[in-house]
């Protein structure tokens, strides 16, 4: 069996939920769940965990840090439904009601590498993701959600991962969070897959907003 | 007063600067100010005062002072600074000033101090007067003293307004003490400035202005204009208030001491100031603002480029959009100084634009207000479609979009070579023109040059060839060759006199015409054209022009000389042969004269004609040797003729239209009326696209020149290939009509030609007009002349030139829109001639190099002519360069490249196969995990299950199911099912808000009410209630997350064991009831049995057993009849396929087994001398009955909570019901009165599993619409009354049509076998019928329809289909009671454990029943054990009624549907009844049951169960009992006859004789036939195999009964026995 070569490979994630931008909210903690396709299983580590609750740093920049690790290995046989973190923050409201703070989820990156940290700062596997909640659906709506603290929710988080459905939903933009991953592979490419050599300097992800700390 | 004095007065005014208003009102005030001041200053005054008074009073109202003669003001000035200077009062400030301008208010306190002044001018006459001409410096001492008491009254009159009386007083004395030395004057100090903007000032803005000012401009020039004439004095206030300040003594000390507190701790700088200029200038350096001023051209051109303007030169450019010339001209500086480069600019200086986009007309239609406006707008016209018939040829391939193909049509001008409207002097410069043409044409081909030159090499070559030192090649062939060289040579020259001779003549008829003209302009005194050749001179060196002419001719005379003596040689050669050959002849001549002279005389007649018709007789004339003299002659004359002299210059003639033409006032009158005319026609064109006319120029009028420009591009959007273009020029004259004056035949250009790179064409045409104008125009078609006397007449006709370029459009990606090649028809050309690359080998061929190279091969193209050389380059580098052609058309050409694995390959691919049916959701890959990653990893059996159902599909399988009948109907339902099942994927992709978003709902009042009360509620209430658990969608769970939580309470009633009544009844020591043993005897089983038992005494020992999936859990052992456990169970729950989505979880069709047991011991021991020493038992379990609740209920419901009936057999060996017991343990009296043993139980999931959604898909239906709309309307209005009451009207069929639920009731005939069981009893029939309508096995539809689609089959759907859930059940059974002649309706409500089901309602004599239709069993309306909980609606054959009463439990609601307040119903007076039909059949046919099937099925059902049983005891050994088998097979029968009641007694009698030493334990099933899986999973349920006790022994019967209509009742007798020994 090992001498015909290997049937299945494997990805190990590791990295942390680094730290978030809520320019309006204070104390959250955040959830994180992966989403993979059929021909996926975890081996090895958490596939979903919550986090402290963080405040807001003192600074200008105001970030909530959470430097949640992440650590999960994944055994799969097809590169189709590659892995989704999906986060999904949480804070107390005015009244104190646990509210959704944001969704968000992000490819787990494609590509070997770890995050660096040299002079420049320049970091492989950093991703910058948009967070959003679903919106009411009327004014009435968003006010006695707001009075009761029972806002709109996804029915379940993972929703955010996939495009089906999506179309019937609103959603506004609340903030980001900031995820850094190191990513190992392994026989990827004795199965044929090839995630092309590590880009030595490029900054991947999207660029993050103006304003967040590198 | 003389004017001196007024002057005075006046400049004093202009200086008693006060902030006070002229405020007549306070004249009075100010009197009395001013008396006061009088009496002092009587003192110094004197008399004058008085004077001046009046004065001042008279001259009051005196307008106009304001204009002042300067020079006094000047001198007067500086000596009036210091009183005006206070500082500004605050309190008179603020209120009227605040918002006036500087001006403004400078005026105002000018008048108002002008009024005031005016009195106390009087007073101080004398005392400014002297001042006058001193010195600025010397002002301030001068002010203190001199001027002392005008100041005083200036100050009373400042501080009127002020109110504050004393405070004048104050000043005053504050003035009169002060007498120090004053500040230096002209600079405010720090203190100064600081005390400027600390002392209270009024916050005026003028002041820091003033304050500027005052700093800007020194003592020296100070008072130029009447608005700054303030400046000083604020200054000086400003020194005053130090001088104040300082004093230190006075009442006013304290407020000003303040500031000088400040004064002493603060550090105090100037505020900072920047001037407007630096301000400007620094701002000039960071700030860059573009000029408006225009850019000079050459700025936004490249150096020493012309501004080149596109449109003049005839290309089409679109309007730019309009920019305001400011603008452009800010962005064309800002571009230039910002980006260096001029990537703007375009070639005609301009920034570059694109066409402006805005349309000149909407393109939406305009709204019409009036409406009959709109109508009559929007009214269709019916036309007859008309089938249009494409000729193949031009139609372009159905799957092409039409219009793709687009031909762009440039009409740039037209010329015209002769009009009507032509003068003579047009018609010769026309000529002039195209002869001018011509010579250009010429020119540039200089073809006399090219054959000159290559004369030259030719000599050069023959030359070369003759040196023999350089030609080792053999002699023939360079002879060979050099007579090939020669001949080309004289070709060549040939061809180069001709040419040189036309050059020449060219250019002398050029000179021709022009001198014609010259005359003709001479002679009619005007020009018409601006026509003018020049003739140019060049001059050559006359002697090497000399001698290359020289040179020439010899060259030439020498060839021509060398030609002829070759000729003379050849003549000579041929002349000596015909010389010899003469000679020979002439010898025989001789010799036959010889023969003749001898006979002269007898044929001298023929002699004579001989010679005559002779042959040649002639003697050969040799040839004269050329003459070298003549030949040169002969060149000479030629070259003087043909060529230019050496050293005459060459003439260039160049013609321009620099002349002017002569203006209208000095021409004659036929012209000027051949002007008009001109002016008068307009031209323009028409553009027919296949005969068609497509578009049309703008009309243009006809120039004085003849020419017309249009510049005008017509995209053509085209499909057909074009096989006509045409052009017709039409002419308009004046208003009057248009003439067709020619037509253009345009070629269709060739697939290369594209836009962009179409050279623009010019094309002749001409018209056959015939035209005479009575003007100076020399007409069309009309001979004129232009000699005096007529002579040499002309025709021309009309005639002229369109340019204009025809190209094929290119797209937006670059490729031409033209076209597919074979659309075009190559046919017709063939015919042509080869000649011509083009009509031989096609247009089309162009494109194919390798014709072309074939062509160019076949016609011997000249390689060097360079006409030729771009054709040659073209082939050379398509035919080196191996560039292929393909000769077909592929739309993804690089498909191909990308297709790595051909298809056959890619379908045999098992991986890409099974990726392919899990992403289409085949129910047996929906789930598939981990798709291995190569081929031979996956098995091919992973295929077989659903190849085996593709095929399979239509072919009934009889394997799995024993009898055909279910097999065909198995079958059915599975095509039912995949049907329903596409339907709902589709829909299941379908989402909803809901589905993806949890929102809380807008309470409404009562909720939040409710809310609100919440608040108010205890946090931790003593009695808590259950709360709802959050719900888990399921679609992320694994296995082992769920679990199944059975909560077993309690159960009443259970049976009690019976001493086995054998023959022997001795109990033997062995088999001794372990709870017996303690009993002193045993006894008969009697009333009185109980009294038996000891206090405490066990009965039973009962626990429970929950089997579920395989699953086994079981409670502690209570111990009674009654026992209570309060256990919770918990078991784990796989989903098929461990697929758990919700789908998958509605299908589970596994059930739950509650089984109790009692749990028996026995001893075992044999030895009874060991007795005293241990105890060994044996632990034995009796099953006494199950309660049987399929997930698919707990699924839907989440919890069950309710006491179920325990379902006993109808014998249970051994053990008998207890009822006095229960009685005596005083229970619940009323309990006692149902028969059975009921069971607590509460059952949930955990996590609590949302259940699936209903499909939410409208259906089709064939009902009335107003039908639907009153359902819809009906149950709208239930369900905002009581949400949770079931309300049912409309449901689908299984053709998945909607129906109104009524029309599944009608009377419906049972079987008559049913009926004639009991014909006397119609209360034993409906029992029998109920029975019957049980037996048909139930199925839920959301397991047989996956998803939560409720279909109702109709009742021969249901006893065909033979499965069905309550519904059909219900409706079947209520068709059976209406068709019995009962009252029967279907109820529609929630039991237990089923949820949302359907009963059934019959109304006996005095009382109501309730059918369990799935069980068979009825309940009276107020049995408690009845499990129909609530009642949602009545549905009868004719109406539905809503249950609207206040409670909903059947023990507690009215059924009389006949009472409006209790029952909504849903056919009322204002809705009747349609009379609906039904969708019922009229009758149903019952087939006779096939018993020999029937056997034969029980036989094998027998046989499995049997092997099953076997199987469950792998490590022991099964012996069967045949006796006691065949006693249990003829028992069955009666128990189904007799429904299983009162035969307990006879068949244990019966088996007791029969199996007297055995112990037996057993008990009958009893079933509905469907399946044989659930048959085994009861029969395991059970236990009884779990028994192993070494010598056991099994008995198993099986027993089916045949209804109508293949309905089976199965009865499973099992039965264990231990031999007593």
């Amino acid at each position: 069996m090992a001498a015909a070569g290997p049937s299945v490979f494997l990805l190990m994630v590791n990295g942390q939920v680094e730290s978030a931008q809520f320019p309006e909210y204070d104390d959250l903690y955040c959830k994180y769940c992966f989403v993979y396709g059929q021909d996926w299983a975890p081996t090895a580590g958490l596939e979903e965990g919550i986090s402290q609750i963080t405040s807001k740093s003192q600074d200008v920049r105001q970030a909530l840090v959470w430097n949640f690790p992440i650590d999960v290995t994944f055994k799969s046989t097809n590169p189709y439904g590659w892995p989704q973190i999906v986060l999904s923050v949480y804070g107390p409201d005015v009244f104190g009601n646990d509210v959704v703070r944001g969704y968000g989820a992000v490819h787990v990156p494609f590509s070997p590498g770890r995050t660096s940290v040299c002079e420049n700062i320049c970091f492989r596997h950093k991703r910058t993701i948009p967070m959003f909640v679903p919106e009411s659906t009327s004014k009435l709506q968003k006010f006695t959600s707001w009075f009761m603290g029972r806002r709109p929710e996804y029915t379940d988080p993972k929703v955010v991962a996939q495009g089906e459905g999506r179309e019937v939903t609103r959603v506004r933009s609340q903030g980001f969070v900031t995820l850094l991953f190191n990513v190992v592979t392994k026989d990827m490419r004795k199965l044929g897959y090839d995630t092309g050599p590590p880009d030595t300097q490029g900054v991947l992800g999207p660029s993050p907003p103006p304003g967040l700390p590198r | 007063m003389n004017p001196k004095e007024e002057k005075m007065k006046i400049i004093t005014e202009e200086f008693i600067e006060n902030d006070e208003d002229a405020d007549v009102g306070r004249q009075k005030k100010t009197s009395k100010v001013q008396r006061q001041k009088r009496k002092k200053q009587l003192l110094t005054a004197g008399p004058q005062e008085m004077v001046s008074e009046k004065a001042h009073l008279g001259s009051r109202q005196e307008p106009g002072q304001q204009d002042l003669d300067t020079d006094t003001r000047l001198l007067s000035m500086p000596t009036r600074r210091g009183p005006r200077s206070l500082p500004p009062i605050p309190s008179a400030s603020r209120t009227g000033f605040a918002e006036f301008s500087m001006r403004e208010r400078m005026r105002e306190k000018l008048q108002a101090a002008r009024s005031k002044a005016e009195s106390a001018l009087l007073q101080e006459v004398p005392t400014p007067r002297p001042r006058r001409l001193r010195s600025p410096s010397e002002k301030e001492v001068e002010t203190e003293f001199g001027t002392e008491p005008s100041r005083e009254i200036q100050r009373t009159q400042q501080e009127d307004d002020s109110q504050s009386y004393s405070r004048v007083k104050f000043r005053d004395s504050v003035r009169k003490s002060k007498s120090k030395p004053p500040v230096p004057p002209g600079f405010p100090s720090a203190e100064e400035a600081y005390n400027f903007f600390t002392f209270n000032f009024d916050p005026e803005p003028e002041e820091s202005e003033e304050k500027t000012k005052a700093k800007n401009r020194d003592g020296a020039h100070q008072e130029e204009e009447e608005g700054e004439e303030e400046e000083p004095r604020v200054q000086e206030g400003v020194n005053k208030t130090d001088e104040e300040e300082l004093d230190g003594k006075d009442a006013m000390d304290f407020l000003l001491g303040l500031d000088r507190g400040a004064e002493d701790t603060v550090a105090v700088r100037p505020a900072d100031y920047e001037s407007v200029h630096v301000r400007l200038q620094m701002e000039k350096e960071l700030l860059f603002i573009p000029s408006r001023r225009t850019v000079p051209m050459y700025k936004k051109l490249p150096e020493n480029a012309q501004p080149r303007f596109l449109e003049d030169e005839g290309l089409y450019i679109g309007a730019r959009p309009e920019v305001p010339c400011t603008n452009q001209n800010i962005m064309e500086n800002r571009l230039l100084t910002q980006d260096p480069g001029r990537g703007w600019f375009g070639d005609d200086g301009r920034i570059l634009a694109l066409p402006n986009p805005i349309k000149p007309f909407p393109s939406r239609p305009p709204v019409l207000t009036q409406e009959q406006d709109i109508k009559t707008e929007l009214e269709t016209l019916y036309k007859k479609a008309v089938k249009y018939v494409y000729s193949s040829q031009h139609m372009i391939g159905y799957g092409d979009p039409p219009g793709s193909f687009q031909l762009d049509i440039d009409i740039s001008g037209l010329i015209f070579t002769h009009h009507p409207c032509f003068s003579r002097e047009h018609v010769l410069a026309a000529k002039l023109a195209q002869l001018y043409d011509q010579y250009l044409a010429r020119r540039q081909r200089n073809k006399a040059k090219f054959l000159t030159d290559k004369l030259h090499a030719l000599r050069n070559a023959v030359q070369m060839s003759l040196n023999p030192a350089k030609t080792p090649k053999s002699l023939n062939t360079t002879r060979k060759a050099i007579n090939e060289y020669k001949s080309e040579i004289r070709q060549t020259r040939k061809l180069r006199d001709t040419e040189q001779e036309k050059d020449r003549t060219l250019l002398k008829t050029i000179i021709k015409v022009w001198k014609e003209m010259k005359s003709l302009r001479e002679f009619q005194r005007f020009t018409n054209t601006p026509l003018k050749l020049v003739l140019r001179k060049e001059k050559v060196d006359q002697k090497a022009d000399e001698e290359a002419y020289e040179a020439e001719i010899q060259a030439e005379i020498s060839e021509l000389l060398e030609e002829h003596r070759e000729e003379y040689d050849q003549r000579m050669d041929g002349y000596r042969s015909a010389h010899q050959q003469w000679k020979a002849w002439k010898k025989a001549q001789r010799a036959k004269k010889k023969r003749k002279k001898q006979a002269v005389e007898e044929h001298s007649n023929e002699e004579m004609e001989e010679p005559y018709p002779g042959e040649d007789p002639v003697k050969p004339v040799p040839p004269e040797p050329t003459d070298r003299a003549v030949i040169e002659r002969q060149v000479r004359e030629r070259a003087a003729q043909s060529r230019r002299r050496p050293g005459e210059p060459m003439l260039v003639p160049e013609l321009s239209l620099a002349g002017s033409v002569t203006p209208n006032d000095q021409c004659p009158r036929v012209e000027v009326s051949r002007r008009e005319d001109v002016k008068r026609r307009s031209v323009y064109l028409k553009v027919l696209f296949n005969d068609k006319e497509v578009s049309r120029t703008d009309s243009r009028p006809l120039g004085a020149d003849f020419r017309v420009h249009f510049g005008q591009i017509f995209n053509l959007q085209i499909f057909n290939w074009p096989e006509s273009l045409t052009l017709q020029v039409y002419e308009t004259v004046g208003h009057s009509g248009t003439t067709l004056l020619a037509e253009v035949f345009l070629p269709v250009p060739e697939t290369t030609i594209v836009t962009g790179r179409a050279p623009l064409e010019e094309i002749e045409f001409s018209s056959n007009q015939h035209v005479t104008l009575d003007h100076e125009g020399v007409g069309s078609g009309v001979p004129f002349s232009f000699e005096a006397d007529g002579s040499n007449q002309l025709i021309l006709m009309t005639s002229g030139k369109v340019s204009n370029s025809v190209s094929w459009a290119t797209g937006e990606n670059g490729i031409p829109l033209i076209p597919p090649l074979s659309q075009q028809n190559i046919g017709f050309r063939s015919a042509l001639k080869r000649a011509d690359a083009i009509s031989s080998i096609g247009t089309s061929g162009l494109t194919d190099m390798k014709k072309l190279a074939k062509w160019a091969a076949e016609s011997k193209l000249d390689p060097n002519d360079p006409n030729n050389a771009p054709l040659m380059q073209l082939i050379l580098v398509a035919t080196s360069g191996e560039s292929y052609v393909p000769d077909f058309f592929r739309l993804e050409q690089l498909q191909q490249e990308f297709n790595f694995v051909s298809d056959e390959e890619l379908n045999r691919s098992r991986r890409f196969r099974l990726l392919c049916l899990r992403s289409q959701e085949v129910p047996e890959f929906r789930n598939y995990k981990q798709i291995p990653v190569y081929d031979r990893e996956i098995m091919e059996k992973v295929f077989q299950d659903y190849e085996k159902r593709l095929q399979d599909r239509n072919v009934i399988e009889t394997k799995d199911h024993i009898d055909t009948h279910r097999a065909t109907v198995a079958k059915y339902l599975q095509q039912v099912r995949e049907s329903v099942i596409n339907r709902f994927l589709i829909a299941k992709h379908h989402f909803l808000l809901a589905d993806l978003i949890v929102e809380e709902e807008v309470p409404n009042i009562s909720i939040l009410g409710l809310r609100l009360f919440k608040l108010a509620e205890q946090k931790r209430p003593l009695r808590p209630r259950r709360k709802g658990r959050k719900k888990v969608t399921a679609q992320n769970l694994s296995d082992g997350d769920i679990k199944l939580l059975v909560n077993i309470i309690r159960a009443y009633d259970i049976p009690v064991r019976k001493p086995t009544a054998s023959k022997f009844q001795q109990p033997s020591r062995s088999s001794r009831n372990f709870s017996e043993k303690h009993a002193a005897s045993p006894t008969t089983h009697s009333p009185t049995h109980s009294a038996d038992y000891p206090l405490g005494q066990v009965l039973v020992r009962p626990f429970v057993e929950v089997s579920f999936q395989r699953t086994i859990c079981h409670t502690t052992t209570a111990e009674g009849p009654n026992p209570s456990w309060n256990e919770e169970l918990e078991l784990p729950f796989r989903a098929p396929n461990g697929d758990y989505s919700t789908t998958s979880l509605q299908s589970v069709k596994d059930d739950v087994f509650i089984n109790i047991f009692d749990e028996v011991l026995y001893d075992v021991l044999e030895d009874d001398r060991e007795r005293g020493s241990g105890i060994h038992t044996r632990i034995e379990r009796h099953w006494l009955g199950c309660v049987k609740i399929p997930f698919s209920t707990i699924y839907f419901q989440a919890k069950i909570d309710g006491t179920f009936k325990i379902d006993i057999p109808p014998v249970l060996l051994g053990y008998s019901k207890e009822r006095s017991v229960i009685v005596e343990r005083g229970f619940d009296s009323v309990r006692s009165l149902s028969e059975g043993s009921y069971i607590t139980l509460f059952i949930t999931m955990e996590p609590q599993l949302v259940p699936g959604e209903s499909v939410r898909e409208k259906f089709d239906s064939q009902e009335d619409e107003k039908l639907l709309q009153a359902t819809e309307k009906f149950q709208a209005e239930c369900a905002l009354k009581f949400p949770n009451r079931q309300c049912l009207t409309t449901v689908i069929d299984l053709s998945g049509k909607t129906v109104f639920i009524t029309r599944y009731l009608k009377p419906l005939n049972p079987p008559q076998e049913l009926l004639s069981a009991y014909p006397n009893n119609p209360q034993a029939t409906a029992e029998l019928v109920a029975r019957y309508v049980s037996l048909i096995p139930f199925l839920p539809d959301t397991v047989s329809f996956a998803g939560l689609c409720d279909l109702w089959s109709t009742s021969d759907q249901f006893l065909d289909l033979l499965a069905g859930d309550e519904e059909e059940h219900a409706v079947l059974l209520c068709n059976y009671f209406l068709s019995l002649g009962k009252k029967a309706w279907l109820v529609m409500g929630n039991a237990i454990p089923e949820g949302p089901t359907a009963y059934v309602l019959t109304r006996e004599q005095s009382h109501y029943l309730i059918w369990n239709p799935c069980s068979g069993h009825f309940y009276g309306q107020f049995d408690t054990f009845c499990p129909l909980k609530s009642v949602g609606c009545l549905i009868g054959p004719d109406n539905i009624w809503f249950n609207i009463q206040r409670y909903d439990s059947p023990l507690r609601i009215n059924f009389d549907v006949t009472k409006p307040k209790l029952w909504k119903s849903f056919f009322s007076r204002s809705l009747p009844y349609p009379g609906l039909s039904s969708v019922q059949p009229e009758e149903l046919v019952y087939q006779r049951t096939d018993k020999t099937a029937a056997a034969e099925l029980q036989d094998r059902i027998e046989k499995i169960l049997k092997e099953k049983i076997m199987d469950w005891r792998p490590r022991h050994l099964t012996r069967w009992n045949r006796y006691c088998t065949s006693t249990l097979r003829h028992f069955l029968p009666l128990l189904e006859r007799s429904q299983g009641e009162d035969v307990e007694d006879n068949h244990r009698a019966e088996l007791l004789k029969q199996l007297g030493d055995y112990r037996f334990s057993g008990f009958p099933l009893h079933m509905p036939y469907s399946e044989l899986k659930p048959l085994i999973e009861a029969v395991y349920s059970t236990g009884v195999h779990n028994i192993d006790v070494p010598n056991v022994e099994f008995a198993l019967a099986v027993y089916i009964h045949p209804y109508p209509k293949n309905v089976l009742s199965v009865w499973i007798y099992v039965a264990s026995l231990i031999r007593n020994r």
